[in-house]
């Protein structure tokens, strides 16, 4: 028997000054999921069921940037997109400009299982969706308020946000912020860390009978472009799963498609025979250029292991053998 | 070493008996592209302009499954897709959906250059070509009579198709050998005197496909992938070879096994299942493969060095010039 390991992410890039209060809820959404998968994992279930499960669980809270809580389009609605992908014969599903669909991973999952495609996306996928009866809503729904300052802020600022989490000061916050100290020098997708706040939620699992599987989900970047595409839908890019290990990636969406950074990850391993963690290791540090991402990765044989190349990552993992964790810093 | 350029009207399972009238207008577009692309790489121009060029042709000849004479989705429109990408800078750009935009890999480019993103997507991409002012044309340019019939003929098959070489019923009698026929999708790779390499591939994606299906083109690593290693443009079936990961894996296996770049694709095809995929590919030593596990690929190449080669079926060349 194989023993189960489970990795889980609420995207990388954090401010080092994220208030206490915030990074003690982020820790606790984030180890209220990891225990939904290790409970599934200790049930016996497959490995694709609990990372759907998990990715479900991450997609109902509104704390992270995927399902409800997306970031917002330029238009102010959301765009949502996820892919799902099955270590165990590779077969993937992948959904973008989902708009109504509660749990876009499920969706992602369905595109897999019962259509003759692997990929759907906007009107097409809206309509799969209707087919397939899952759950919809109202756009709304996916809308928070705190995004929606986000989204005012971010075209004051007449930049790409990943999302922005720090509670609102009020009318003086835009000057505020623009004078604020940038404490670590960091700038993510043309912001500097202290007003960037990042996600995308993401799930890589190995279960007891050593097959492997990941899913990501997000609603993409703040005030991106109608239509717009990132890595987290893109086999190989935001996730990959093959029998060797499972990857799902967050941070700059561009930079993670240019290094096809979740495939690379397990070539790494399949061709030159690295381990997870020296793989992981090797890809963060010589794939992403100037490109800021972080990744989590499950190998067959039980191990976990994560990497990130900017100031943090909301993660959370655990083995059989009884490790767990949660963390944001190195 | 200097340049080289092949190019690919796609792979698929196409019939020796395949008549002249449906074999002679592909040819007669895939020489006259390769030589507006060798004009060009002797010209000087970037690799990068080279595929862009390429591709433009193919895609406004009707008789390849991209821009005009895209195949159909179930609900009788067009959606294409296409994608770029630039070796040495591997920045890249990709659009989908697209109904009226008469050079998608045109707008690939520009999504890759004017935007901060790298693809985007039905109406969003459609909203962006008209902020760019690209030439549209009304859906109906794109929709030809042959894919009209394929389309029906599919639904009554009710199958989904790559394409469909087949004759149009009242031409020819000849029975179809394996109804998933495989032609569709146009791609470019090229090295240019200066050693940059650049891929780019467009097409209208399967006969019958749902709405809102996205193949392997688009997909950075499946269906298009360059790096400074070697440029690659699959053909094929979408599905399989996004899960293959075929463009990205070729470089993968030249960089981590130190393979050729024709071991590494033809080790890379025979991985995927017999039928479903075929490919073109340059590396940054000037090599050259073409290869495929289909009964047939549409396809060209040629080097600074005087080889060229034109052709369909394995026996039609050695697949590399």
């Amino acid at each position: 028997m194989a023993r189960w390991a489970i990795a889980i992410h609420g995207g990388a890039g954090v401010d080092p000054n994220l208030p206490e209060h915030r990074q003690e809820e982020a820790k606790r959404v984030l180890a209220r999921c990891l225990q939904v998968g290790m409970d599934a994992l200790r049930g016996g279930a497959r490995a694709l069921d609990v990372v759907e499960a998990v990715v479900r669980e991450l997609e109902t809270d509104p704390f992270f940037n995927s399902g409800r809580g997306s970031a917002l389009t330029r238009r102010g609605t959301v765009e949502m997109e996820a892919s799902i992908m099955d270590g165990r014969g590779r077969r993937c599903g992948a959904v973008s400009g989902v708009s109504t669909v509660k749990n876009p991973v499920s969706l992602a999952r369905l595109v897999m299982d019962k259509s003759p495609h692997s990929y759907l996306a906007f009107d097409g996928a809206e309509e799969f969706a209707r087919d397939q009866g899952v759950e919809v809503v109202d756009n709304s729904y996916f809308i928070t308020e705190d995004n929606v300052g986000m989204l005012k802020l971010a075209k004051e600022a007449n930049s790409i946000l990943f999302d922005y989490r720090i509670p609102l000061a009020g009318p003086e916050t835009c000057s505020a912020l623009a004078g604020s100290e940038n404490h670590s020098g960091m700038v993510i997708n043309g912001l500097p860390i202290s007003i960037y706040a990042p996600e995308t939620v993401g799930c890589a699992v190995v279960d007891s009978n050593g097959f492997c599987a990941a899913a990501t989900s997000t609603g993409g970047l703040m005030n991106k472009m109608a239509g717009r595409i990132g890595d987290s839908p893109l086999i190989g890019s935001g996730t990959y799963a093959c029998d060797l290990c499972a990857v799902s990636c967050t941070g700059e969406g561009e930079a993670i498609i240019r290094s096809t950074l979740a495939r690379d990850v397990a070539a790494v391993m399949e061709y030159r025979g690295a381990g997870l963690q020296e793989a992981v290791d090797y890809c963060v540090k010589e794939r992403l250029d100037e490109g800021f991402a972080g990744l989590i990765a499950v190998s067959r044989s039980g191990e976990v292991a994560y990497g990130f190349n900017c100031t943090g990552m909301f993660r959370g993992c655990a083995t059989e053998d009884g490790f767990m964790e949660v963390g944001i810093w190195e | 070493m200097g340049w080289a350029i092949a190019l690919h009207g796609g792979a698929g399972d196409i019939p020796r008996s395949l008549p002249p009238e449906r074999r002679e207008p592909r040819l007669a577009t895939l020489r006259r592209c390769l030589d507006l692309g060798t004009a060009a790489l002797r010209a000087g121009r970037p690799a990068l302009d080279v595929v862009e060029l390429v591709v433009r042709e193919m895609e406004n000849c009707p008789h390849f499954n991209a821009g005009r004479g895209s195949v159909l989705t179930t609900d009788g429109t067009v959606e294409m897709e296409a994608c770029v990408m630039d070796g040495n800078t591997m920045r890249c750009g990709a659009v989908s959906g697209l109904s009226t935009v008469v050079n998608a890999v045109s707008l690939a480019r520009l999504v890759m250059e004017k935007t901060p993103h790298i693809y985007l997507a039905f109406d969003g991409a459609e909203a962006f070509a008209r902020e760019q002012g690209v030439e549209t044309m009304d859906p109906s340019h794109f929709i030809t009579e042959e894919n009209k019939e394929r389309l029906r003929q599919a639904k009554e098959a009710n199958r989904v198709q790559i394409d469909y070489t087949q004759p149009i019923k009242g031409q020819e009698t000849q029975a179809p050998k394996d109804d998933n026929s495989r032609i569709g999708t146009v791609g470019c790779v090229a090295i240019d005197a200066a050693g940059n390499l650049a891929t780019a591939t467009s097409t209208g994606g399967l006969v019958n496909k749902m709405v809102g299906r996205i193949g392997d083109t688009p997909v950075i690593g499946a269906g298009t992938y360059a790096n400074s290693l070697c440029a690659v443009s699959a053909t094929g079936k979408g599905e399989a070879i996004i899960r293959h990961t075929v463009a990205r894996d070729v470089a993968a296996v030249m960089e981590h096994g130190g393979l050729s770049l024709q071991e590494a694709a033809a080790r890379v095809v025979a991985g995927v299942p017999p039928g479903n995929v075929g490919l073109v590919a340059v590396s940054g030593a000037g090599e050259v493969s073409m290869v495929h596990n289909t009964a047939g690929m549409f396809r060209a190449c040629a080097t600074e060095g005087g080889h060229s080669e034109v052709g369909i079926w394995p026996d039609d060349a050695n697949g590399h010039c």
